[in-house]
């Protein structure tokens, strides 16, 4: 008999329909969860509990007036980047303290809409530049797995809750990788769905041609119920797709047959690790016994894709950064002058890695060099997007690893930004693509650290990739392992 | 040495939308400091841009008046650098695609002669916000951040100051008739930067240019490039090199002044908004709008001169207002004399309108009934200060004026007998006057005219009146 907080999305809503429990208790049991164990994992930022069980009470007085929306009652914490009305929004910076949302993100509404309880802000690489969530600007995260290492990032807070059931369900950003890495590191579903599929709308932006929100999860029907959540068209949003939301949930089951899955043939390279290969491989041939064709595929172009995104993404957060100058909202450190006081409390409020970025993208854009850095990367990002279309022609869904290792140790990676950048390799591809992919458990190093196996899909087939997730996770056992730090019964 | 002039100029002209352009918050001017604002225009996290699409159709529509190809693809771009007064730090705009490409305006010279002023480009752009300062302390007003602008920028065709004037006269009558624009000046609905240089007569090649920021008037264009253009070649004719700079207008000084050199000048480091769609336009669209264009003031005044018989010059005065101009031309389809409608809106209209600060849209007279008063003249039912009488009675309650001149009995004497009666009243009573005429004054007739006038309270026929006196006294 699992506490509540351990329950999956799909588990709490049947239950809470059934009346078999309250929200209120339910909310109750992850805070009490988020009390006994986040000292140790630091997955929060600020849990605002008064609130949650206010909206816990209140959806269980809409239960009990006849409303059943999916999510009715179900908690979900949000990584901090995304605005809340009357929280606090600090993307995991020091420049933004203080500042205190006034809008709700369109997810979040969605999210609300559906009957969420929204639970408390997750903790974050920087303006989501890192991979694992030591660029935060207030705490470390720690893998629930293993309390001296790494969550991943930037999502780390996301991956890291519902990892030690300090949640159900979060909802992370990718722009890099950022939701799938660290769903990887901690042994969780995490989706990136197609660019365009969930409105950006309240999402403080990084890369805005390449952000993306998406769901972390414990299994991957609860990464559909998530999605038919937050998907669909905003008119907030332009880039927004308008395509019709699926019951992407309603579609899970059954097997693989008739399914042909791509393995490219560059992506099994130096540096990666050998046990998160064995796991890898491993699952290629579970879903080859599942039914599925193994076709070889072959991506040229991926070998750019990390150089082409850190011209790309630095050269928007160049821009999409400059309003954090102290003016409006968050930190200001006064200077003499607006230039003066600019200079000062962009100094003060950013990090290392922030900062690194912003002169990178600064630089690929400066006039003399525009061409050949920024024009160029736009020119190779569209190479791979047409690698990616022209595989999609022999495939119906790609696989590889989420990430070359297993999680790392906290100080292992930090002063060494080039390796850290190169722990994106497999998932970046797909965000210059704008297509979708999910992070999968997989099985566990001999260290019994979580592996991740990289569902990839066309534009708008999270339907592909979910249900061959979910055929996958249904036929192995990784899914159901839980952390130490878990299993010890919450009070 | 003779030396030339080139001027080019780029207009900023807020469009008239009722919303932002990239939210739903309202353009109204005046508002309190920060009450027209969300999360969009005052650049929040997160928050997002959506097009609002009549700022485009209004760019488009401007650039078929103006003679532009219209760009079936466009896009905006992200224009980086640092002000208080820019909520984002970077502007949203357009860089190397704008809506409209190439495109003139035909202008007057003081001399009458026409010239056409090419232009560049046609972009649309957000405002920015007001930075205000205090005694102690600097505030900022985002009202107007966000506020949709269109940036029409000339090729450098102007001569010198006039030329400049004529354009920008021409170009906000052609925005007005369009309803591009509210063209206010004193509310800032257009702003110029004025890119001047000079060079000796002759030489193919342009001069160093400066450019002049943020002219807000027109009269301030003219004296701030008079200056300039003075400035320049009297360095050049010191052997001094013109610098490329960005300098500013003192208005109270009457010069310009250098706000900063080219090696100083911004590196905007464009590249496309990744937050908006291109803006793809279809034939089809184009020309569903394109239906809507309204006759342009050149292409009007030159129909009512040919339409009604008036003379150029009026032509020019009531043309100059669309609104204006469509009362002109109602009232003189049902006026006996057209021109006569064109001296009554000329002088006693327009200079009601001045005097109450009125729009024609306020007056109460309408078409119809002021070429029912101009109709009474015409049949010499009333004389002209009777009408004047009638006219301020129409203009206080509007009416009919054939019922009003009833009413009052205010019809013109012509019966001869009655008039004879008054003329020999007044000849006998200023025998001054008559003996001055005697001897050759003529301007005693007028005198004697007016006292006649006076005596029949200003009904009798001025025309019968002086047949009679000068029978009388010849």
């Amino acid at each position: 008999m699992s506490t509540l907080n351990q329950l999956t999305v799909a588990e709490a809503a049947a239950k809470l329909a059934k009346r078999e429990c309250s929200s209120a208790e339910l909310v109750a049991a992850v805070l009490a969860s988020i009390e006994k164990h986040d000292k140790q994992v630091g997955a929060y930022l600020t849990v605002d509990a008064e609130s949650a069980l206010e909206q816990a009470r209140a959806a269980d007085a809409a239960r009990s007036r006849g409303e059943h929306q999916p999510l009715l009652g179900v908690p979900v914490g949000v990584k901090d980047l995304l605005n809340v009305t009357g929280q606090p929004c600090t993307c995991g910076s020091k420049i933004l303290k203080g500042y205190v949302a006034p809008y709700d993100a369109t997810a979040v509404a969605k999210l609300r809409a559906a009957g969420a309880v929204i639970l408390g802000r997750l903790n974050m690489d920087e303006f989501a530049m890192g991979g694992s969530t030591e660029n935060s600007a207030y705490q470390p995260t720690r893998n629930p797995w293993d309390l001296s290492r790494v969550p991943g990032g930037s999502s780390g807070g996301s991956a890291a809750a519902v990892a030690a059931d300090e949640a159900l369900a979060t909802l992370g950003s990718d722009t890099g990788g950022s939701i799938r890495q660290p769903a990887g590191f901690c042994g969780c579903v995490g989706l990136k769905p197609t660019y365009g599929r969930v409105s950006r709308y309240g999402l403080t932006a990084f890369a805005s041609s390449l952000d993306q929100i998406g769901p972390l999860t414990k299994t991957v029907r609860d990464s559909a119920l998530l999605l038919s959540a937050i998907s669909g068209r905003d008119p907030h949003d332009s880039t927004s797709l308008d395509a019709p939301v699926p019951d992407y949930a309603a579609q899970l089951g059954g097997d693989l047959k008739g399914l042909r899955l791509g393995l490219p043939k560059e992506y099994f390279i130096d540096g990666l690790d050998a046990e998160v290969e064995q796991s890898v491989r491993a699952a290629v041939d579970q879903c080859r016994a599942l039914g599925a064709e193994i076709v070889e595929i072959s991506l040229p172009h991926s070998k750019y894709a990390v150089a082409v995104y850190y011209i790309i993404a630095t050269a928007e957060a160049s821009a999409n950064l400059a309003r954090f100058d102290g003016v409006r909202y968050g930190l200001r450190v006064d200077g003499e002058d607006p230039i003066d006081q600019y200079g000062k409390t962009r100094a003060a409020g950013f990090g290392q890695e922030v900062k690194r970025r912003i002169i990178l993208g600064t630089y690929v854009l400066s006039s003399g060099y525009h061409d050949a850095y920024y024009l160029r990367a736009q020119k190779v990002r569209t190479l791979i997007r047409r690698d990616f279309e022209t595989a999609f022609q022999k495939c119906d869904a790609i696989l590889t690893p989420v990430a070359p290792t297993a999680a790392y140790k906290l100080g292992e990676q930090i002063n060494d930004p080039l390796k850290m950048y190169l722990g994106d390799i497999f998932t970046i591809p797909v965000n210059l693509a704008g297509i979708c992919g999910v992070s999968v458990p997989c099985g566990f190093t001999s260290e019994k650290l979580p592996v991740g196996l990289h569902i990839v899909g066309p534009a708008l087939r999270e339907d592909v990739i979910l249900k061959v997730g979910h055929a996958y996770e249904q036929a192995t056992p990784w899914h159901l392992r839980k952390p130490e730090i878990s299993s010890q019964k919450a009070e | 040495m003779n030396f030339e002039a080139n001027v080019g100029l780029e207009v900023h002209v807020q469009l008239r939308t009722k919303t932002k352009i990239f939210c739903g918050c309202p353009t109204t001017f005046g508002a309190p400091p920060n009450t027209h604002v969300c999360p969009v225009c005052l650049g929040y996290p997160g928050a997002m841009p959506a097009m609002n699409s009549e700022a485009i159709r209004l760019t488009v529509l401007s650039g078929l008046m103006l003679g532009c190809k219209i760009n079936p693809y466009s896009k905006m771009d992200r224009k980086n650098y640092y002000y208080p007064d820019m909520p984002k730090n970077y502007q949203i705009s357009q860089y190397d695609q704008p809506l409209c490409l190439g495109g003139g305006i035909e202008i007057t010279r003081p001399d009458g002669s026409k010239k056409t002023i090419r232009l560049t480009r046609i972009h649309i752009e957000e405002d920015v916000g007001k930075n205000m300062h205090f005694a102690a302390s600097s505030g900022i007003d985002f009202n107007r951040a966000g506020t949709p602008l269109m940036e029409i920028v000339t090729e450098p065709d102007m001569a010198g100051a006039d030329e400049a004037m004529a354009f920008l006269e021409a170009l906000k009558e052609i925005l007005a008739y369009g309803g591009i624009s509210d063209v206010n000046l004193e509310e800032g609905n257009m702003r110029c930067d004025v890119n001047s240089s000079v060079r000796p007569v002759g030489q193919a090649q342009l001069g160093t240019k400066t450019e002049l920021k943020n002219m807000n008037t027109f009269k301030g264009v003219h004296r701030a490039l008079s200056y300039e253009i003075a400035r320049q070649i009297a360095d050049v004719e010191k052997g001094q090199r013109i610098r490329q700079e960005t300098r500013r207008w003192d208005d109270a000084a009457g010069i310009t002044l250098t706000m900063r050199s080219k090696e100083e000048a911004h590196d905007y480091r464009y590249f496309p908004e990744p937050d908006l769609l291109p803006i793809v336009l279809s034939q089809a669209q184009i020309d569903e709008w394109a239906k809507v264009l309204p006759e342009l003031p050149e292409k009007r005044r030159a129909r009512m001169m040919a339409d009604y018989g008036i003379p150029e010059y009026d032509a020019g005065v009531l043309a100059a207002d669309q609104d204006i101009a469509n009362y002109f031309e109602a009232t003189a389809k049902l006026a006996k004399s057209a021109k006569a409608a064109s001296n009554w809106i000329m002088t006693t209209v327009l200079a009601k309108l001045t005097e109450l600060h009125l729009t024609i849209g306020e007056v109460k007279i309408t078409p119809a009934q002021l070429a029912g008063l101009i109709n009474l003249v015409e049949a010499k039912t009333i004389n002209m200060p009777t009408a004047k009488e009638v006219f301020e009675l129409m203009f206080a309650q509007g009416g009919d004026a054939a019922a009003i001149v009833q009413a009052k009995g205010l019809a013109q004497v012509s019966d001869t007998g009655a008039i004879e009666k008054f003329v020999d009243e007044a000849i006998a009573a200023n025998a001054k006057t008559v003996a001055d005429y005697k001897g050759g004054k003529e301007a005693a007739l007028k005198s004697l005219i007016g006292q006649v006038m006076k005596l029949s309270k200003g009904k009798a026929n001025p025309g019968l009146v002086n047949d009679l006196l000068k029978q009388k006294l010849s």
